[in-house]
């Protein structure tokens, strides 16, 4: 089913995505970083998001060449209990962070078409809600790492 | 009925010092002391090499015993990272000790995948699989639990379970309780009492 209308919709949405990053623009991403675990077991990604913007933008997830299913999500700990749930977006304040770190939101990729190995380096595209899009590397790191590993002041 | 209201917590203080006075018990734990208020370490369940075992296999080591799943991307590794860095920080130590993590997702955790998996952490870290029903006891028995999250289309579906680490001292009796956001410094602290204390044969 190829209508033009489609087609045009479609160039439209490619234009939004490279040519005009909109909000994305002021969004800058550090401490980016995958926990590879073993075989084709679903990863978690984190990032921290700095919104240099005056409007707040949200995060609604991300795509990747490399995995064919990522989803935003959010881990949290009741009465014991652990588990996770699907988040629509998270919001990054103007002039704010949000960060996605263990334990709490992250990205998880699911059914890799490669073998990422630590030390690689993962593209990921950050959508947001206003359309557009932010391109990422993420480091694969060790399933026992505990962070970027690029701080090194410590904890 | 009024003389048993009063004996009943006389007796219990009695009942309750006679225990401790047998356990040379009293160590200053820094996390949840549960010594006594859980059952010793028993299951009967299968390793990450296919082996059955029991909790009498580990009678001599301490063991961590913990819940999780392979499929769970976020929470179980970051425990099961936190928990190497402690055995690193406990340096030759920690050949005393093992991470015991039982998967609650027997159908999907084969032996082979929680082999590559519990390797991936940490060399003192075994997986240990089991029927629905040996996993399911096994959590009983330690008043932890997990649900199965209703699947989507593909089959895939999530598992939440409890966070909770527990302890077990050389003896297989129940110590400590940590949840995953207690501080290593007081993790390694409380395995620190148990490794010394317990070097005997």
């Amino acid at each position: 089913m190829k209508s033009p209308a489609l087609s045009i919709l479609f160039a439209g949405w490619l234009l939004t995505g490279a040519a005009h990053a909109g909000a994305a623009d002021h969004v800058h991403a550090s401490h980016a970083w995958i926990r590879v675990l073993p075989g084709n077991l679903p990863a978690g990604a984190y990032v921290t998001l700095r919104n240099d913007g005056d409007q707040a933008i949200a995060l609604s997830g991300a795509s990747s060449t490399v995995y064919a299913d990522v989803m935003l999500h959010r881990s949290s700990t009741a009465g014991g209990m652990s588990r996770m749930t699907m988040v629509d977006a998270l919001s990054v304040p103007a002039h704010g962070e949000a960060v996605l770190a263990p334990a709490g939101y992250h990205l998880m990729l699911m059914q890799a078409n490669a073998t990422v190995k630590p030390g690689d380096t993962v593209r990921l595209t950050l959508n947001f809600t206003d359309g557009s899009r932010l391109a990422t590397d993420f480091l694969a790191r060790p399933a026992n790492a505990m962070d970027a590993g690029d701080d090194h002041s410590g904890h | 009925m009024k003389l048993r209201r009063a004996f009943l917590p006389a007796l219990l203080l009695v009942a309750g010092l006679l225990l401790g006075g047998c356990r040379h018990d009293e160590l200053p734990f820094r996390l949840t002391n549960i010594s006594g208020h859980m059952p010793d370490l028993d299951f009967k369940l299968t390793d990450d090499h296919g082996k059955a075992v029991t909790g009498a296999d580990y009678r001599g080591k301490v063991a961590l015993l913990y819940f999780g799943y392979t499929h769970c991307p976020d929470v179980c590794p970051l425990t099961l990272a936190q928990l190497h860095v402690v055995m690193q920080r406990l340096g030759p130590l920690a050949d005393g000790a093992r991470i015991l993590f039982v998967s609650v997702d027997p159908a999907r955790d084969t032996p082979a995948v929680m082999h590559a998996y519990v390797n991936a952490f940490d060399p003192r870290a075994v997986g240990l699989t089991g029927d629905a029903r040996a996993t399911e006891a096994l959590s009983k028995r330690y008043r932890s639990a997990f649900t199965r999250e209703p699947g989507s289309a593909d089959g895939s579906y999530e598992v939440s379970h409890s966070s909770a680490i527990y302890v077990f001292d050389r003896d297989g009796k129940a110590r400590v309780l940590a949840t995953p956001s207690a501080s290593h410094d007081d993790l390694v602290h409380d395995l620190h009492l148990l490794l010394d204390t317990g070097a005997t044969p």
